[in-house]
């Protein structure tokens, strides 16, 4: 889709690129061209380090937001422990790395011409994409729930406004008020986030409207560290007993998929039996699949996720083109923000090296994920994995939770570490 | 000598530093330690206080290290399943990359009364093994510009015997608690945590 506009713009591209060889356009060069679309966990991880290691690869990000509000920490913007601020960034520190940032929606990929056109209508040549687009949503599945519903009744599995938008309504709650958070069949992002979510809301309100309740409505039957987070939920919340400040309702009992949202009473409709609910603060977590310019592109499967070779995160359905983090069907590995950064490294190996024409070597894989549960309180997991065969298998042993009974010394190292991990992890990605 | 620095000071130089991460082989060095970076911050210079700082670690410290988290004998939060992922021929491949990157020591608060008192205690107890209390020395972690909070966690293992160490340093670390009180433990951190520059 060539307009005369985009024409001329990859014609001029050209003449640019003669003089300067730095253009996007470039194709006159001999430079490699690397687009990454899609600037959080995953995608950012990948810009920077094939820049870092081969300066003379031109990549491209195409990022449609300025800042990126990481969703890792947003709990703790609603425990009231972190500000919004500490959550955001910038992508100052990888332009100064030498990476093109483009802050445009991506709204087509081309596998043939090996091009991606941004909504604003320009067109980006690569010899390798690298797609990161995390989540979208399956809206259609709940009727009367849509992204103009969202800013009043939040999913806030995105971060940024939504997170400002359920902590504002946290805040205006009355005490005694009731939260409800409803929980997708899996798979979804962050399989115990929901949880470390219901856990630092409880935080807040144990401190400031200790009459109120969270009630967490599950699709599912069990959850992430099920029993770590219910013994710290015992010791902090009063779990289990009538003025339990978190009750969870799984499946079989009470819980279910959310069917429908009545934004006007403030009610939702949930599980087999359409049960009504109603509540002062309502966190509809929608269920979920790869982000939609995965669907654009043709590069999902039919279960809505798009299928890599896990040693290369090649898309198995479009040539040289990768797909890395949430989106990418990575199983046993998490859909984390650690686990995107690892994929992103063995992904920027993998492209440096093709490009270059040479082997890669062998990828190593790594997930680990704290959750804070209350007040100097944390809990974690974490996994390594290897590729045998052309599959990414977790390594016998070598993984697992938090001990159940910890000491409070255990506990809130952990608790600690989560914040260390922060910081460490997103100056990795976007410093 | 209180030292103040901001955050912009140590990632400039961390900033530069990361340039120099080459692959000059298939990639698979980056990919083994590049794992490690999540936590342990680029190239080991953790800019997070609990996790330490292991650029410029001794190697063999750094192998004993994760033999004794994948062993269970060292306690730890995720150190402990992390280890057991990965072979002696990998501990020694990040062993051998880590001591080459450079210790970039986070310029922290400390309290000047605290770092006197610190640097009589090291002298006194600690110095026989930890000669001069630089990092690069033999046998040593890096104790010289460490994370205060590591720090902290780590000699509150060692004092409550939560982590096993030889019978001559707990005998030491209980010795000192014994004559100078507990605050030594804090006036010894305060020191080796002002020790930014190193020999
Ligand atoms: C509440 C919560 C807590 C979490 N806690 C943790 C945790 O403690 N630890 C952990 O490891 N993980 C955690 N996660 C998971 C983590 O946030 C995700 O797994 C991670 O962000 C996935 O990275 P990604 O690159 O796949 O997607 P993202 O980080 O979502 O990045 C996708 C980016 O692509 C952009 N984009 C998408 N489509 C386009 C397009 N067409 N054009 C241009 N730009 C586009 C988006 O704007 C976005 O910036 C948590 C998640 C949630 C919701």
């Amino acid at each position: 889709m060539i307009t005369r506009r985009n024409f001329i713009k990859i014609a001029t591209g050209i003449t640019a690129a003669g003089l300067s060889g730095c253009s996007n356009f470039s194709i006159a060069t001999a430079k490699k061209r690397v687009i990454v679309i899609g600037g959080g966990a995953g995608g950012a991880t990948a810009a920077k380090y094939i820049r870092q290691v081969d300066p003379s690869i031109d990549v491209t990000l195409i990022e449609k937001n300025r800042y990126y509000y990481t969703c890792f920490m947003s709990s703790s913007v609603l425990s009231g422990e972190r500000k919004i601020d500490s959550i955001k960034f910038s992508y100052d520190g990888l332009i100064k790395r030498g990476i093109k940032v483009v802050h445009h929606l991506a709204v087509g990929i081309d596998p043939i011409t090996k091009t991606v056109t941004t909504q604003n209508g320009d067109i980006f040549y690569y010899d390798r994409l690298i797609v990161s687009p995390g989540i979208d949503f399956k809206w259609d599945t709940i009727e009367g729930y849509d992204k103009t519903i969202a800013k009043t009744i939040p999913h806030a599995w995105d971060s940024g406004y939504q997170t400002i938008t359920l902590r504002k309504q946290l805040e205006a709650m009355k005490d005694g008020g009731t939260v409800i958070i409803t929980v997708p069949h899996k798979p979804f992002r962050c399989h115990p986030a929901p949880f470390g979510r219901a856990s630092e809301m409880a935080q807040y309100l144990k401190q400031h409207k200790p009459k109120s309740k969270i009630l967490i409505l599950d699709a599912n039957e069990k959850f992430a560290q099920q029993k770590l987070f219910i013994q710290g939920w015992k010791k902090l919340y009063g779990y289990g007993t009538d003025n339990s400040l978190i009750e969870w309702y799984p499946f079989s009992d009470g819980g279910g998929e959310v069917v429908q949202v009545d934004a006007k009473e403030r009610a939702i409709y949930v599980g087999p039996f359409e049960d009504q609910h109603q509540a002062d603060v309502i966190n509809v977590i929608p269920a979920q699949k790869a982000g939609k310019i995965a669907f654009t592109a043709d590069l999902v499967d039919e279960t809505g996720w798009c299928p890599v070779n896990q040693k290369t995160f090649e898309s198995k359905r479009h040539k040289d083109i990768h797909v890395i983090g949430d989106a990418c069907i990575a199983s046993p590995m998490a859909r984390s923000a650690y686990a995107a950064n690892s994929q992103a490294k063995v992904c920027a190996v993998a492209v440096v090296k093709a490009l270059q024409g040479e082997e890669m070597g062998t990828p190593s894989y790594l997930n680990a994920c704290y959750s804070i549960v209350g007040k100097d309180y944390g809990i974690s997991v974490a996994a390594v994995y290897r590729l045998e065969g052309d599959k990414i298998k977790w390594i016998r042993g070598a993984g697992g939770l938090s001990p159940m009974d910890a000491s409070a010394e255990v506990r809130k190292r952990e608790m600690y570490y989560a914040h260390s991990w922060f910081k460490n992890i997103t100056y990795d990605m976007f410093r | 000598m209180t030292i103040y620095k901001t955050t912009k000071y140590i990632l400039l130089l961390v900033g530069s530093l990361m340039l120099n991460i080459t692959w000059a082989d298939d990639g698979s060095l980056f990919m083994l330690v590049g794992n490690c970076m999540g936590c342990h911050g680029p190239n080991g210079v953790s800019l997070g206080p609990a996790t330490p700082n292991i650029a410029g670690m001794n190697p063999s410290t750094f192998v004993k290290a994760m033999e004794e988290f994948r062993d269970e004998e060292r306690p730890s939060t995720v150190m402990r399943h992390i280890a057991k992922g990965y072979s002696d021929e990998d501990f020694q491949t990040m062993a051998d990359y880590f001591v080459k990157q450079a210790f970039i020591p986070y310029q922290q608060t400390v309290d000047a009364d605290k770092v006197k008192k610190g640097a009589k205690l090291h002298q006194k107890y600690c110095q026989k093994c930890h000669t001069n209390s630089v990092h690069t020395i033999v046998g040593s972690t890096n104790l010289a510009g460490q994370w205060m909070l590591y720090l902290q966690f780590t000699l509150v293992d060692i004092y409550t015997g939560v982590r096993d160490m030889p019978i001559r340093v707990l005998q030491i670390v209980e010795n000192m608690v014994q004559l100078e009180g507990i605050e030594s433990v804090d006036n010894l951190i305060h020191f080796y945590a002002s020790q930014t520059e190193h020999k």
